[in-house]
C-alpha cells in the first residue's frame, strides 16, 4: 500500500465520518428540542387550560389564546387561499415563460422567506393605522389585522405550491379540453383545478402550519387580550404571543403555562404538516 | 329562405357564444393576473411602509444613523450601529456553523448512508425546519442559554477569554490577537451574541441541508461514475465533482439560510439578552434589529418609533439582496439543468 492511497483512504474515512458525525448532530439538536418541549409541555397539561382564560394569570388557562389562534389562522387562510390559488394559476396557466410571470415567479419565492417581523410592520402601517385614525381610536390593534399579516405569510406559500402543481398537470388534459371548444376560464376551474387538487390543498395546510407557529407579525397587529372576544375587531390574544408574554414572565408557574403552549402548537403543527404529507401522497397513488 | 335561416341562426347563437367566452376569458385572465401583481404590491408595499415610517428617523439622522452606537429614548437619539452589529454577528456565526453542519448532513444522505435510512433521516431532519421558531426561541431561552452558561460559557472564558473566573490568562487569550476580547465576559447569564448564533444555526441547518442534498441528487450519475471509474475515493468525487457541479446552486442554498437568519425575531430574542450595547465580546448580551423591533416597537412613539421603522427598512433591503442573490445562485443551476 503505497503513502499516497493510504492517504487518500484516511481523508476518504475522516470525511466521511464528519459527515455522520455532522447528521447526528443535526438528529440530536432534533430530538433534544423534541424531547423538552413533550416532557415539559405534558407535565404542565391541564384540563383548565382549554377551560380558563389568561385574565386569571398563574392559575387561568390560554381558552382565549387558543380560540384567538384558531380566528386569526383562519382569517389569515381565508385571504390568503382564493388570492393564492388564482396568482399561482395565472403563473402556471397564462403567464408560464413570459417575462412577468417569470418575475412574480421569482418575486414571490423571495416574499417566502421574508422576515416576518416586517411584514407584520406593513400590516401595521397598512391595516392599524388606518382603522385607529377611521374610528378615532376607539379601534387599533384587531384579530383582522393579525389574520392580514398571517394572510401576507400564507400567500406566497400557496402561490408556489398551486403553480408547481397545476405544472405538473399533463398538458393533454388542456388540449383534450380546448379542442371540444371549452373557454379558457372554464378549462382552468373546472378541469385543471380539480386535477391539482390534492396539491393545492397540500399548499393550504402547509401554510395553515407555517403561520400557527408565527409570533412577530401578530405583536403589532393582534396585540394580545386577556379576555375572550370573537369580534375580529377587538385586540386579539394568540398562542404564540402568549407563549412569547409568559416565557419572559419571571414566574416559574407561566413558564410552565408557556410550555404547555408551546406543546399544544408544536402538536398542532406537526399534524399539519403529517396531513399535508398524506393527502399528497394519496394524490400520487391515484394518479398511478 | 327556410334552409338560410336554418343556416345563420346557429351560427349566430355560436358567435355569441364565442364573443361571451372570449370576454369570460379576459375578465378571467385579469383577474388572477390582479392577484399575482399582489404579490409584487406585498413586496413593494412592505419597503415602502417601513421607508415611509421611518422617514423622520432618516432625516432627522441622516447617515450618521448608520453609523451611530447610541440608543437612548430619554434623550431622542437613536443610531443603527448595535443592532445591525447584532444581526450581521449573530448570521455571520450562525453560517459558520451550519453551512459545514449542512454540508455533513447532504453529503451524508446523498452518498454515504445506505438506501433504506435516507428518506426516514431526510424526513427527520425536515422536521427541524416546521419547528415553529417561537419553539426554538422557548427551548433557547429555558434548556440551552442555562446549558450554555454552565457548560461551555465558563470553558471559552478560561481558554480563550481575556477575563477568566481564577484570574490565570490562558496561554491563548496572552498570545493571540483579539481571541481574548472576543471570548471575555463578565456577565454571568447565558443569553449571549454567540449563544444566540448557535440556536440559528440550529434554525438554519434544515434549510441549508435540503437544498444541498437536492441540488447534489441532480449530478447525473454518470459523471460520478466515471469519477469512480478512475479509482476516486467517495470523498473525492463528492469534493472534485458534485461540489464544482452543483457550485452555484450551494452557494444559493447558504444564501438562503442566510436570509433565514438575518431576518429571524423568535428564536434570536429570547436568546440574545436584550442589551442595546456594544460589546467585541461574544459572550456579552446584545441586540438584533428583528429583537429590538419585537421588543420595543408596541410601547414606543415618535422618534423612537419611527427609528424602528427606519431599522425594519434596512433589515428589508439587506434580506432582500441576500435571498436576491441566494434565487439567482439557485436558478442558474436550474438552467444547466434544463439545457
Amino acid at each position: 500500500m503505497s503513502a499516497l492511497y493510504l492517504r487518500r483512504r484516511i481523508a476518504n474515512w475522516v470525511a466521511l465520518a464528519l459527515s455522520g458525525l455532522a447528521t447526528l448532530l443535526g438528529l440530536a439538536f432534533l430530538v433534544w428540542i423534541l424531547w423538552e418541549t413533550l416532557r415539559q409541555g405534558i407535565a404542565a397539561l391541564d384540563l383548565k387550560l382549554f377551560t380558563k382564560i389568561t385574565a386569571y394569570g398563574e392559575d387561568g388557562g390560554l381558552a382565549n389564546a387558543m380560540v384567538g389562534s384558531l380566528i386569526i389562522d383562519f382569517i389569515g387562510i381565508a385571504i390568503a387561499t382564493p388570492i393564492g390559488v388564482l396568482a399561482g394559476t395565472w403563473l402556471a396557466e397564462y403567464a408560464n415563460r413570459t417575462r412577468l410571470g417569470e418575475a412574480i415567479r421569482f418575486l414571490n419565492d423571495i416574499l417566502l422567506s421574508a422576515p416576518s417581523i416586517v411584514l407584520g410592520l406593513f400590516v401595521y402601517t397598512i391595516v392599524v393605522l388606518p382603522i385607529t385614525s377611521l374610528t378615532s381610536g376607539n379601534t387599533t390593534f384587531s384579530g383582522f389585522a393579525g389574520g392580514v399579516a398571517l394572510a401576507l405569510i400564507a400567500l406566497p406559500v400557496i402561490v408556489r405550491t398551486t403553480d408547481e402543481m397545476l405544472r405538473l398537470v399533463p398538458s393533454t388534459l388542456r388540449e383534450a379540453a380546448l379542442s371540444l371548444g371549452v373557454p379558457q376560464w372554464k378549462l382552468t376551474c373546472q378541469i385543471l383545478v380539480r386535477a391539482a387538487r390534492s396539491g393545492i390543498i397540500t399548499g393550504v395546510l402547509l401554510a395553515l402550519a407555517r403561520i400557527s407557529g408565527e409570533t412577530a407579525p401578530l405583536l403589532f397587529t393582534a396585540f394580545g387580550n386577556n379576555y375572550m372576544t370573537l369580534n375580529p375587531l377587538d385586540k386579539m390574544a394568540s398562542l404564540p404571543q402568549v407563549i412569547y408574554q409568559y416565557a419572559n414572565d419571571p414566574g416559574d408557574a407561566m413558564h410552565a403555562l408557556a410550555w404547555a403552549g408551546a406543546f399544544v402548537v408544536t402538536m398542532f403543527v406537526l399534524l399539519l404538516s403529517l396531513a399535508s404529507r398524506f393527502v399528497l401522497s394519496r394524490n400520487k397513488v391515484s394518479h398511478e | 329562405m327556410q334552409a338560410n335561416d336554418g343556416v345563420t341562426a346557429p351560427g349566430m347563437i355560436q358567435e355569441q357564444r364565442a364573443r361571451r367566452d372570449a370576454r369570460d376569458d379576459r375578465l378571467f385572465g385579469w383577474l388572477l393576473k390582479l392577484c399575482a401583481l399582489l404579490v409584487l404590491a406585498a413586496l413593494l408595499g412592505a419597503a415602502g411602509a417601513t421607508l415611509w415610517g421611518g422617514r423622520e428617523a432618516f432625516g432627522h439622522f441622516g447617515l450618521g444613523f448608520l453609523a451611530s452606537s447610541a440608543w437612548d429614548p430619554g434623550s431622542d437619539t437613536y443610531g443603527a450601529l448595535v443592532p445591525v452589529y447584532g444581526t450581521l454577528v449573530t448570521s455571520a456565526i450562525a453560517l459558520l456553523i451550519a453551512v459545514p453542519v449542512s454540508f455533513g448532513v447532504a453529503v451524508y444522505l446523498s452518498e454515504v448512508a445506505p438506501r433504506w435510512l435516507r428518506t426516514p433521516v431526510a424526513s427527520a431532519i425536515e422536521l427541524l425546519a416546521g419547528i415553529p421558531s417561537i419553539i426554538y426561541g422557548m427551548w433557547g431561552l429555558f434548556v440551552f442559554a442555562p446549558f450554555f452558561a454552565d457548560h461551555i460559557k465558563p470553558w471559552l472564558t478560561n481558554y480563550l477569554g481575556d477575563k477568566p473566573d481564577d484570574g490565570k490568562l490562558s496561554w491563548v487569550a496572552a498570545h493571540v490577537p483579539f481571541v481574548g476580547k472576543l471570548f471575555g465576559s463578565d456577565s454571568p447569564f447565558g443569553a449571549s451574541v454567540l449563544a444566540a448564533g448557535i440556536v440559528l444555526a440550529v434554525m438554519i441547518i434544515p434549510f441549508i441541508s435540503s437544498v444541498m442534498r437536492e441540488v447534489f441528487q441532480t449530478v447525473p450519475t454518470r459523471l460520478k461514475e466515471s469519477a469512480y471509474a478512475l479509482g476516486s475515493s467517495t470523498w473525492e468525487v463528492v469534493w472534485d465533482i458534485v461540489l464544482p457541479y452543483t457550485r452555484s446552486a450551494v452557494i444559493g442554498g447558504i444564501f438562503l439560510g442566510l436570509g433565514r437568519a438575518l431576518g429571524e425575531t423568535m428564536a434570536v430574542t429570547f436568546v440574545l439578552g436584550n442589551a442595546m450595547q456594544l460589546s467585541p465580546s461574544l459572550l456579552d448580551p446584545g441586540a438584533s434589529i428583528a429583537s429590538t423591533i419585537a421588543n420595543q416597537f408596541s410601547e414606543a412613539a415618535g422618534m423612537q418609533k419611527s427609528a424602528l421603522m427606519a431599522l425594519a427598512f434596512l433589515l428589508f433591503v439587506v434580506t432582500f439582496i441576500v435571498l436576491l442573490i441566494a434565487r439567482l445562485m439557485l436558478r442558474r443551476l436550474a438552467h444547466k439543468e434544463g439545457r
